[in-house]
C-alpha cells in the first residue's frame, strides 16, 4: 500500500494543522505539539511550511492505532491567537452541523 | 414481509462474530486501517466528517414493526436519537462509535436486519417499488424477484469484488416508483403477448459524475433466465469494466463505450454458455420464495366506509388525504404515504420516538408492516380506509403527516457537507429553507407534482439529475456554489435535467427555485399542465431568462 505521503507532494500555502478522526468512537481530533491527539482545535500543533507540514503528517499517520484518516487542512491564526478552521467543511468539523439536529444533543 | 430460514440467520449471526473479531483486533493495532478498511466497508460501516457512518440494508424497502423498533433501538442506544432514511431504501446513523458497532449489529440480527451489501464494490441491497405487492394493475409482487436476487448476490464470491458497486432497482407496475432507469440493471417485470411473466432487463443507467439512463438490453428475458442473464451481464462488466480509474469504473461507462449492441452481444454470447446451467431456476424455488412472503388476511370491507365520508369534510384531514392516501390493490384499503419532510427539517430523517410510534401505528393499522421509498418517506401498505381518518390523527401528532408527498416541499436530498466527506457543499439548509418557502399548503398544491432534488456533490446521492429542479452543490473559491437544472425525472420517462445557466451562490439557491416556479406558473398552459410537462414543451429558455434576467 502506498503511503498518502508518497502518493502527493506536500505543499501549504498557509498556517496549518493535521486533523483525523479517533479510531474507537471517530470523534474529530487534532494533532498537538506534545505528540498526541486533542479534540480541542486550540490545542493543535500549527505548522507554517511544507517540510513542517510533512513532519507533522508523517508522525501522525504513524498513531496508526489513535487516529484514522488523517490529513493537513487550513487554519486561520485571529490577532489574539486563537485558531480557527480554513474552510467550511473545517469549521463543520470542529464546531458541528449546521442545522438542528432532530433530536437535541 | 418475507421471513428469513435458517440459513439466512446463520449468515447474519455469523457475520455478526466475525466483525466482533475484527473490530476488536483494529482496536487492539492487530490490523492496520488500510487492513480494516476493507472489511468496515462490508459491514456499511463509513469514515464521516464527525464520526463513524453506520448503513444498514433494508432490503426492497420492507420492514416488520420489530425491525423498525430495532432500528429505533440502534438510533436511541448507539447514536443520537434519530437515523436517515436514504434515496437507495436504506437508513444510515450518523453518529455511532466503532467499538460499539458489534453490540448494535448483534441487536439489529436479532430481527434479521444487517449491514451487508450497503458499501464496497459488490452488488449493493436490491431496491424495488414501495408499493410493491399493493399497487393496483401490478403485474405480480416484485420483491419476490428482488429476495431472489438478494440471495443469490448476497456474498457471492465473484460479484464481491466488481471493478465498482453494482445497483439492482425492479418494478413490477407501469408507473415506475424505483427509478429503474438510473440503476446499473433495471428490471421491469410485465407479461408479454403470450401472457408469460418476465422481464425487461435496462443495463448502464447511472447518476454520479456521469449521468446516463438506462438501455435495454433485451425487451423480454423469462423469469426462469433471470439469474443466468444478470449472471451473463454481471461476468462481462468484471472483465471488462475499468478498475485504472475510479471515474470510469461503473457498468454505464462500458455500455456507453462499448456501444449497447455490442455490450448486448457479449452478454449474450456469455449467456448462452450457461442459460442452462443450475442458474435456470426451477418453479419450485420461485414457490418457497413465494411461499416464504406473508400477506395481510384482509378483511371485506367498502370503499367508503362512513368514518371517511364524516372526516371528509374536514379540510386539513382532506388536504392530507389527497397527497398521502394512493389506491390499494384491495377494495376498502389504502397505501399510506408518511411524509418525513416537515417544514424546515431534514429530509428523510427520523426520530427514534417517531420510529417506535410508527411501529406501533403499523401495528395497530398495517398489519404489522412499512416500507421505505427512495423519496426518503415511509409508508404503511394496508391502511383500511375506515381507520384513514383516527390514523391522520395519530401521524399529525407525531410530525409525519405533512401534506406535502410529491409537492415542491417533498424535497430528496443527501446529508450533504454537515456530514458527508465526499461533500463540497451543504444540502440540508437548503432544503430546509425551501420548505420555508413553500410551507403554504395552498400554494404547493396549487403548484402541483414538482420534485426537487439536492446533491452536495457530483456523487449526486440526492440524484439532483433526476429531479424535476435538481441542485447540485460545488464549491468555488472556498464558497459553496450551486448550478440548478430542470426537466429531470427518475420515472418511467426518466430523463437528465439540463443545466440553465451559472452556478448560484448559496444564498440566492432558494430564490431561483422561487423565480423558476414563477415562470411555471406563469407560463403553464393549463392549471393541471405539470411543471415538468411544461419544461418539456418549452424548453429550458423561458426559464433561464427569468432566472438570470436580474443576476
Amino acid at each position: 500500500m502506498t503511503s498518502p505521503l508518497e502518493q502527493k507532494k506536500i505543499r501549504i500555502t498557509g498556517p496549518s494543522m493535521v486533523t483525523a478522526n479517533r479510531t474507537w468512537d471517530g470523534v474529530v481530533i487534532y494533532r498537538t505539539a506534545s505528540q498526541s491527539w486533542s479534540a480541542d482545535l486550540s490545542d493543535a500543533a500549527i505548522v507554517r511550511t511544507s517540510d513542517e507540514a510533512r513532519a507533522l503528517l508523517t508522525e501522525s499517520i504513524a498513531d496508526d492505532i489513535g487516529a484514522i484518516g488523517a490529513y493537513i487542512a487550513p487554519v486561520e491564526i485571529k490577532d489574539s491567537g486563537k485558531i480557527k478552521p480554513g474552510n467550511l467543511r473545517e469549521h463543520i468539523r470542529s464546531e458541528g452541523v449546521t442545522i438542528d439536529l432532530p433530536v437535541p444533543a | 414481509m418475507y421471513a428469513y430460514d435458517e440459513l439466512d440467520r446463520t449468515i447474519i449471526n455469523e457475520r455478526v462474530s466475525e466483525f466482533r473479531d475484527q473490530v476488536k483486533r483494529r482496536l487492539s493495532g492487530e490490523l492496520t486501517e488500510d487492513e480494516f478498511k476493507m472489511l468496515r466497508l462490508q459491514n456499511g460501516v463509513y469514515l464521516q466528517l464527525h464520526a463513524y457512518m453506520f448503513r444498514v440494508a433494508i432490503p426492497y424497502g420492507t420492514l416488520s414493526s420489530k425491525q423498525l423498533r430495532a432500528l429505533a433501538h440502534v438510533a436511541r442506544r448507539y447514536d443520537r436519537g434519530y437515523g436517515h432514511f436514504t434515496t437507495r431504501q436504506n437508513i444510515q446513523f450518523n453518529w455511532i462509535k466503532l467499538a460499539e458497532l458489534p453490540d448494535a449489529l448483534a441487536d439489529l440480527a436479532e430481527v434479521g436486519i444487517h449491514a451487508m451489501q450497503t458499501s464496497g464494490n459488490n452488488t449493493r441491497n436490491v431496491t424495488s417499488d414501495q408499493w410493491a405487492g399493493v399497487a393496483p394493475g401490478e403485474v405480480e409482487d416484485p420483491r419476490i424477484w428482488s429476495e431472489l436476487l438478494r440471495q443469490y448476490t448476497t456474498l457471492h464470491p465473484e460479484f464481491s469484488f466488481l471493478p465498482r458497486k453494482f445497483k439492482f432497482a425492479i418494478t413490477a407496475s407501469d408507473h415506475d416508483r424505483a427509478a429503474i432507469k438510473v440503476h446499473d440493471i433495471g428490471l421491469r417485470l410485465y407479461k408479454n403477448e403470450a401472457g408469460e411473466t418476465g422481464f425487461e432487463v435496462l443495463v448502464g443507467g447511472g447518476l454520479g459524475r456521469t449521468p446516463f439512463i438506462g438501455k435495454t438490453i433485451k425487451p423480454f428475458v423469462h423469469g426462469h433466465d433471470l439469474l443466468s442473464y444478470v449472471e451473463a451481464i454481471l461476468r462481462v462488466y468484471n472483465q471488462y469494466g475499468r478498475r485504472d480509474n475510479i471515474y470510469k469504473a461503473r457498468i454505464k461507462i462500458l455500455v456507453h463505450e462499448l456501444g449497447i449492441e455490442k455490450f448486448a452481444k457479449e452478454v449474450e454470447e456469455e449467456w448462452l454458455q450457461m442459460r442452462d446451467s443450475a442458474l435456470a431456476i426451477d418453479d419450485s424455488v420461485i414457490e418457497d420464495i413465494r411461499s416464504r412472503f406473508s400477506y395481510p388476511a384482509y378483511e371485506k370491507l367498502p370503499h367508503m366506509p362512513e368514518e371517511l365520508k364524516k372526516a371528509a369534510h374536514d379540510p386539513h384531514f382532506e388536504a392530507w388525504r389527497k397527497n398521502s392516501v394512493a389506491p390499494h390493490k384491495v377494495t376498502g384499503y389504502s397505501i399510506v404515504t408518511l411524509s418525513l419532510k416537515p417544514v424546515g427539517g431534514p429530509p428523510g430523517d427520523a426520530t427514534a420516538d417517531q420510529m417506535d410510534a410508527i411501529a406501533d401505528l403499523a401495528d395497530k393499522y398495517s398489519f404489522g408492516e412499512i416500507r421505505v421509498g427512495h423519496e426518503q418517506n415511509l409508508a404503511l401498505p394496508h391502511v383500511a380506509r375506515r381507520d384513514l381518518p383516527v390514523l391522520w390523527k395519530a401521524l399529525d401528532r407525531i410530525g409525519v403527516a405533512t401534506p406535502n408527498v410529491n409537492l415542491v416541499s417533498d424535497i430528496i436530498a443527501c446529508p450533504g457537507l454537515d456530514y458527508c466527506s465526499l461533500a463540497n457543499a451543504r444540502s440540508i439548509p437548503i432544503a430546509q429553507e425551501l420548505t420555508r418557502r413553500f410551507a403554504n399548503h395552498e400554494t404547493a398544491n396549487m403548484i402541483g407534482r414538482l420534485h426537487v432534488n439536492i446533491s452536495g456533490c457530483i456523487n449526486a446521492c440526492g440524484h439532483h439529475h433526476v429531479g424535476h429542479i435538481g441542485i447540485l452543490g460545488v464549491e468555488k473559491n472556498g464558497e459553496e456554489f450551486y448550478q440548478i437544472t430542470i426537466g429531470g425525472r427518475a420515472d418511467e420517462k426518466a430523463e437528465v435535467g439540463t443545466l440553465i445557466g451559472p452556478a448560484v451562490p448559496y444564498g440566492e439557491v432558494a430564490d431561483v427555485v422561487e423565480d423558476i416556479v414563477e415562470a411555471y406558473l406563469a407560463l403553464r398552459a393549463r392549471p393541471d399542465e405539470l411543471f415538468i410537462d411544461t419544461v418539456k414543451r418549452l424548453g429550458v429558455e423561458p426559464f433561464k431568462e427569468r432566472v438570470y434576467a436580474t443576476r
